[in-house]
């Protein structure tokens, strides 16, 4: 029945991303015929895998090898495609939106997914080339073309997304220098030890570490040149990549006069204060919570495409892991990183010789954290643990060496 | 180890029991019964089958020491006899000593005895065999006039009763009691034990009188009394063949009149005493088997006594298929009471009682300094010592340190002697107290004779070169007794001269008063002494040797009657009272062979009882508050020691049980003599080492941990340990009072080390829970596992001992190796392969495997099946290259 069903409704799709066009594969998947669907992009690509320019940068991979969606695909679908537009304005009492090039379209619904913005300090030279972010394939070219070029990297943060990047650099034959504020690297995912195994991984991989590096000033008078710290050290630098963080994109929101906290807060079905108007992705604010790594959001997006269709599937907050991708170094990382206090209890396994080690944090024979250095095979086991709640108490003993060797479990 | 080049295998004689087996070793060095001897015909129990692996260097001492100092042979013997030389000249005779062996072969004794009694002039000679032969030489003597064992084994084959009486040779004479079980097939034989314990022995027996420890006399006066009341009386033997009858039944009438006096005394039901005494009444073939349980006492050669008069006044002595049997513990203990080689003997059953045999020997040896009295036996001897008489003694083959009753008083007199040399072939606890160290050859290098239980003597011979500078300990004796000035008395060159010589002397002037008689062998050539044959004595020159003896009722008195003793029952010397409420009765497990510096190096000897235990009836245990497993601290008014209790139905409500194989080399508990007294039988000077009083508490334990290490530890710290022989190295389980750390501490790293590692910055894996107190550690050697170490506040976080030394026993996988610590077997825990996708951590493995046995095509599928790919999609282009190299031929033709 629904085959036939003409498309009486109008779906905007606002941001060309991986957690929007995500939601319309799901959309897709429960009813092809319902929405008649339009997707604005301000990059001019395809959509692809974001996460994945690191391994570009790596050369492990090609920015063909990345794309999730094609022009083909779209033509498949009858999905409209504008790229290399973005989106500028939302009418919501006359539901259409106009983009950069003076474009307008109508909608009956509308989906938010504009990402997130990287946060860049307020520093001087920041403008100067050679300077940038490490968010889209514009980014990658750039820093692709510095390598090119220059012979010394600068990265300032040493977060998930600053190493990842760090080490393509290096791949690139770059010299690689990171900068990181706090006393260890990716102190929200790693405690002390892994930090410290990081690092000592990552120099043999001849990246440099230098951490409480508050950076001040970027010099150069045409190029960047190099970068100055607080401590008054300078470092020599072709390229300066910021991969402090992000915020999420609510520009577009703000003005159209959605309701705005640190993100575009939605509800459990993922709708903004408009009911018309749905986000997912990066800009979103869930119960407080906004979202910088993938896993999330497909979940948004299911719940999204469910919503869309009038099915009330409740959206809950996954518990948030992270996995390090850089060749030979196997980072793990879930919940807590260390006890709260003194009822919380931590176990430690470490193996000098491989480097490996495991850190997990008990509650009330719960487990509220895991890190996992070297060895992550039972990662999501123990995120699924960490997720139901189980009480750990009869294979605590074993627990750490993982769900195989943890036989009552 | 093994002479290549050995053509033909080698007959020689297991050096672990009594029972005396002969052994076959291969020219490869496999060693088999030997079919031919007629003690084993073939058979081998645990211990003797597993001599091949107690063989090899280490713990062997290779050369002599002088104070810790390496020596020459010439600079040891020459300062050892220039001490004894000096103690002799300035404090007599009578102020140095010889301490030997039952380990030592007959010629080694004969060297010994000959040096101390005919040219030190002193009788000071005694030996371990002290602690468990004593009271049987002593009852045997005063029975029948002569140290004899009148019975052979065939009697236990033509027996229908017999009586084991504090006996547990199931385990500790294996082959003879498989002999028992085999008549009992056959012909049905009955089987009585008498002991405090249900032991191995029990099962499948006729009955089992757990009778209170040390009140054996009290039954067989019970017995005595009943056989003189029936048909099984046999007056005319004893009026013919026997003296004091009268007045050793009337001391047992006077005392056990009926069977509910021996009840009382024994705490066995009547009505089991009954079934016995009409058992062994009614039954003519009747044998009684001894062992520790009897002479081990205070009442030990009245024990003796006791049974041989119940025999006597049957006439049952030396006929087929009846008799009193000891059974001796070690495989040389005949041997050596033969030589005379204990301190109140002379020499080839000639006593100290007859000038006339004094002087026969003095002639014999042409002796200079005849010793013309007893010396002092091995508790005494240690007393003179600790008083300061003894000023330089010879310890041989022996751990008195250990073995000794109190055997910190034993340690003690060492200190305070002036000269102490120690020969031994493995290093001891009693080395860290000599002056002088000798090495002595082992088992598998020792040439000579040794005799069992039924009189039989074997030969000994060597399969393997000496190790290192090892000599045999007769050549050591004579070697003093040259550098003393006798070099014409200890010119041996072999120890067929030795054999000879003391063949020769058993028959010396001997027209039959001595049954000990082997003259016939006196004139053996050295061809004819190599390929000797097992042969029981007697072996009268021109008479056919072996048989029964006695059986004619001519004894070996002088009037050629034997003698009832009377034996008023005495009740151990230790009195129990309000604290020390419990009887602490020692012994040996099935694999364990004395203080264990044979068999504890041998991993499959140490899985049938790895710990010294201290069994305890459920009754006591409940008082003591105590469950199986747990620790029991074990006061005796001479010491107190630590062991893991394992409540036993098979105690005796009242009794405790412990093994007297642990010495300080081995475990934390030490020997366990420690808490025994130094209470002797007044006749044999034997000690009590069955009957101690003593208190057990429970001792909890701050902690307990598991110890695996490749190489032995010299030293031990901790409240509870114990040295486990395992595959690849050693296991120690561990248990401390006190606390490792603070509450959420991780124990302290130099304690950790101490135990894991000799090297400075060892190669670690470490797991820590301080919540619970878990701590795990595993280090490795040039990547290869080394030592583990498990600690935990419960013991049941340690995991199970078997198991972990079956890991031990291999090595862990390189990738995974901190997996270990882990504690449970890792069989089965496949490699996942290299890791695909991060997000959800599949391997390599796992998704072939899944392609194959779901037949995936898509990533989309190994999505669904596995979650791969499905987070990050950083994996997907890797899903699809492994789908396209799994993909049946033909499908990929398509593509």
């Amino acid at each position: 029945m629904a085959a036939t069903m003409a498309k009486t409704k109008r779906l905007a799709l606002v941001g060309n991303g991986m957690a929007g066009m995500r939601a319309i594969d799901e959309l897709l998947k429960l009813d092809r015929d319902r929405f008649q669907i339009e997707v604005f992009g301000a990059e001019p690509h395809t959509n692809y895998n974001r996460i994945m320019l690191s391994s570009v940068l790596a050369k492990e991979k090609k920015v063909e090898d990345i794309v999730l969606h094609t022009r083909e695909w779209h033509e498949r679908n009858a999905v409209a495609l504008n790229t290399g537009d973005p989106v500028v304005a939302i009418d919501r009492a006359a539901k259409t939106i106009a983009t950069a090039s003076g474009k307008t379209a109508g909608f009956d619904k509308l989906i938010l997914a504009t990402g997130s913005r990287p946060l860049m300090p307020p520093l001087p030279g920041l403008d100067l080339p050679g300077v940038c972010a490490f968010r889209n394939i514009a980014d990658l070219e750039r820093i692709e073309h510095a390598s090119r070029t220059g012979y010394r990297a600068v990265i300032v943060g040493g977060g998930l997304l600053g190493l990842e990047a760090a080490y393509g650099l290096s791949r690139r034959g770059m010299r690689v220098t990171v900068l990181h504020l706090m006393d260890t690297l990716m102190e929200r995912q790693l405690d002390k030890a892994a930090a410290i195994l990081l690092r000592r991984d990552l120099e043999a991989r001849g990246v440099e570490v230098i951490t409480r590096a508050q950076t001040e000033e970027i010099i150069g008078e045409h190029f960047v040149e190099g970068v100055r710290l607080a401590d008054g050290r300078e470092l020599v630098a072709d390229l300066v990549v910021f991969a402090i963080g992000v915020r999420p994109g609510v520009d577009l929101a703000r003005a159209a006069g959605l309701e705005i906290n640190r993100g575009v807060v939605v509800d459990d079905l993922m709708m903004t204060s408009d009911p018309n108007i749905h986000a997912v992705g990066e800009c979103v604010e869930h119960r407080g919570q906004t979202f910088g790594l993938v896993g999330p959001l497909w979940e948004q997006a299911r719940v999204c495409a469910a919503a869309l269709l009038g099915d009330e599937a409740v959206y809950v907050a996954p518990p948030v892991f992270t996995s390090l991708k850089i060749a030979g170094i196997d980072v793990f990382s879930a919940g807590a990183l260390e006890a709260r206090d003194t009822a919380d209890d931590e176990i430690t396994l470490r193996d000098a010789a491989s480097n490996g080690y495991k850190k997990l944090v008990l509650r009330d024979g719960r487990l509220v954290g895991a890190i996992l250095y070297g060895d992550i095979a039972d990662g999501p086991w123990l995120v699924d643990l960490m997720t139901t709640k189980r009480d750990v108490t009869p294979f605590r003993d074993t627990l750490i060496f993982g769900r195989a060797l943890s036989r009552a479990a | 180890m093994i002479h290549a080049a050995l053509p033909r295998p080698t007959r020689t004689t297991c050096p672990y029991c009594g029972v005396g087996c002969g052994v076959v070793v291969d020219p490869d060095g496999t060693m088999r019964g030997d079919a031919a001897h007629p003690a084993n015909e073939g058979r081998l129990c645990s211990k003797g089958s597993a001599l091949g692996e107690t063989l090899g260097p280490r713990g062997r001492l290779t050369h002599p020491e002088i104070k810790g100092r390496r020596a020459s042979w010439d600079e040891a013997l020459d300062l050892a006899a220039a001490k004894f030389a000096e103690a002799i000249r300035v404090h007599g005779p009578d102020s140095v000593a010889f301490y030997g062996s039952g380990q030592f072969l007959t010629e080694d004794y004969y060297v010994a005895n000959k040096l101390m009694k005919g040219f030190f002039g002193s009788a000071n000679i005694d030996t371990n065999s002290r602690l468990c032969m004593a009271s049987s030489v002593a009852g045997h003597v005063r029975a029948f006039g002569e140290d004899v064992v009148p019975g052979c084994y065939e009697d236990i084959d033509e027996a229908d009763l017999v009586v084991l009486v504090g006996s547990n040779a199931a385990w500790c004479h294996p082959i003879l009691f498989r002999r028992l079980e085999a008549a009992r097939k056959k012909r049905g034989t009955r089987i009585v034990v008498l002991d405090p314990r249900r032991t191995a022995s029990c099962d499948g027996a006729d009955l089992h009188l757990p009778l209170r420890a040390g009140s054996d006399v009290a039954l067989f006066n019970g017995l005595l009394a009943r056989v003189a009341d029936s048909d099984a009386l046999d007056r005319a033997y004893i009026g013919a063949h026997t003296a004091n009858f009268d007045e050793a039944l009337a001391a047992a009438r006077a005392e056990f009149p009926t069977v509910a006096a021996v009840a009382a005394e024994t705490d066995v039901p009547a009505a089991d005493i009954e079934a016995f005494y009409r058992m062994f009444v009614s039954t003519e073939r009747v044998v009684t088997l001894y062992s520790q349980g009897v002479n081990q006492s205070s009442a030990g050669t009245d024990k003796v006594n006791a049974i041989v008069n119940c025999h006597l006044a049957a006439g049952r002595v030396g006929k087929p298929g009846m008799g009193p049997f000891s059974l001796t513990g070690q495989p040389n203990a005949m041997g050596g009471r033969e030589v005379g080689g204990l301190a109140n003997q002379l020499a080839a059953h000639m006593s100290f009682a007859s000038p006339d045999d004094i002087d026969r020997v003095r002639r014999f040896w042409n002796a200079p300094n005849m010793a013309t009295k007893p010396g002092l036996k091995a508790v005494e001897l240690f007393d003179a010592m600790l008083a300061g008489k003894i000023k330089a003694v010879w310890i041989a083959g022996t751990n008195p340190a250990v073995s000794l009753p109190r055997a910190d008083r034993v340690r003690d007199a060492l200190r305070k002697c002036p000269f102490v040399v120690v020969a031994d072939c493995h290093a001891n606890d009693t080395l860290g107290f000599a002056h002088v160290t000798l090495p002595a050859r082992g088992w598998a290098e020792k040439d000579g004779a040794v005799t069992n239980s039924e009189r039989r003597i074997s030969r000994q011979r060597a399969f393997t070169p000496p190790t290192g500078e090892a000599m045999p300990d007769w050549w050591m004796f004579a070697e003093l007794g040259k550098r003393m000035g006798w070099g014409d008395a200890f010119g041996y060159s072999k120890p067929a001269d030795v054999f000879r010589e003391h063949a020769a002397l058993s028959a010396f002037e001997n027209d039959g008063a001595r049954r000990f008689d082997i003259g016939a062998l006196a004139d053996l050539t050295d061809a004819e002494y190599e390929a000797m044959e097992p042969t029981q004595w007697p072996a009268r020159k021109g008479a056919p040797a072996g048989g029964r003896l006695y059986g004619d009722g001519l004894f070996s008195h002088p009037d050629g009657r034997a003698r009832f003793v009377a034996t008023p029952f005495r009740a151990p010397v230790e009195k129990l009272d309000a604290a020390r409420n419990l009887t602490l009765n020692t012994g040996r497990v099935r694999d364990q062979w004395h203080t264990m510096t044979r068999t504890g190096g041998v991993p499959r000897l140490s899985t049938h009882t790895p710990e010294p235990y201290l069994d305890i009836h459920p009754a006591d245990a409940a008082r003591a508050g105590l469950a199986d497993g747990e620790f029991a601290r074990v006061e005796s008014r001479h010491g107190a020691t630590i062991m893991r209790a394992r409540v036993a139905g098979d105690q005796r409500p009242g009794e405790v049980h412990a093994a007297m194989h642990w010495s300080d080399a081995n475990a934390s508990t030490g020997p366990v003599d420690r808490l025994v007294g130094a209470a002797t039988d007044p006749v044999s000077g034997q000690p009590e080492l069955k009957a101690t009083a003593v208190m057990v508490m429970r001792q909890p334990m701050a902690w307990h941990g598991l110890l695996l290490r490749r190489e032995p530890l010299a030293e031990l710290k901790s409240d509870y340990w114990c040295r486990v022989a395992i595959d690849g190295g050693f296991a120690y389980p561990l248990a401390g009072i006190e606390p490792l750390a603070a509450p959420g501490e991780t124990p302290d790293d130099a304690w950790v080390l101490n135990k894991l590692s000799p090297l400075a910055t060892p190669d670690l894996a470490v797991y820590a829970d301080p919540a619970r107190g878990v701590f795990r550690f595993a280090s490795f050697v040039d990547g290869a596992l080394d030592a583990c170490l498990f600690v935990a506040r419960e013991a049941a976080s340690v995991p199970d001992r078997d198991m972990m030394a079956a890991m031990f026993a291999r090595e862990p996988p390189k990738e995974h190796r901190a997996r270990l610590l882990a504690g449970v077997p890792l069989d089965g825990v496949a490699s996942a392969g290299p890791t695909i996708c991060a997000c959800f951590a599949v391997g390599r493995v796992t998704i072939e495997e899944a392609i194959a046995s779901h037949g995936l095509t898509t990533a989309a599928q190994i999505g669904e099946a596995l979650k791969a790919g499905t987070n990050c999609g950083s994996c997907l282009p890797e899903l699809e290259k492994i789908l396209r190299e799994t993909a049946p031929a033909e499908h990929r033709a398509a593509a």
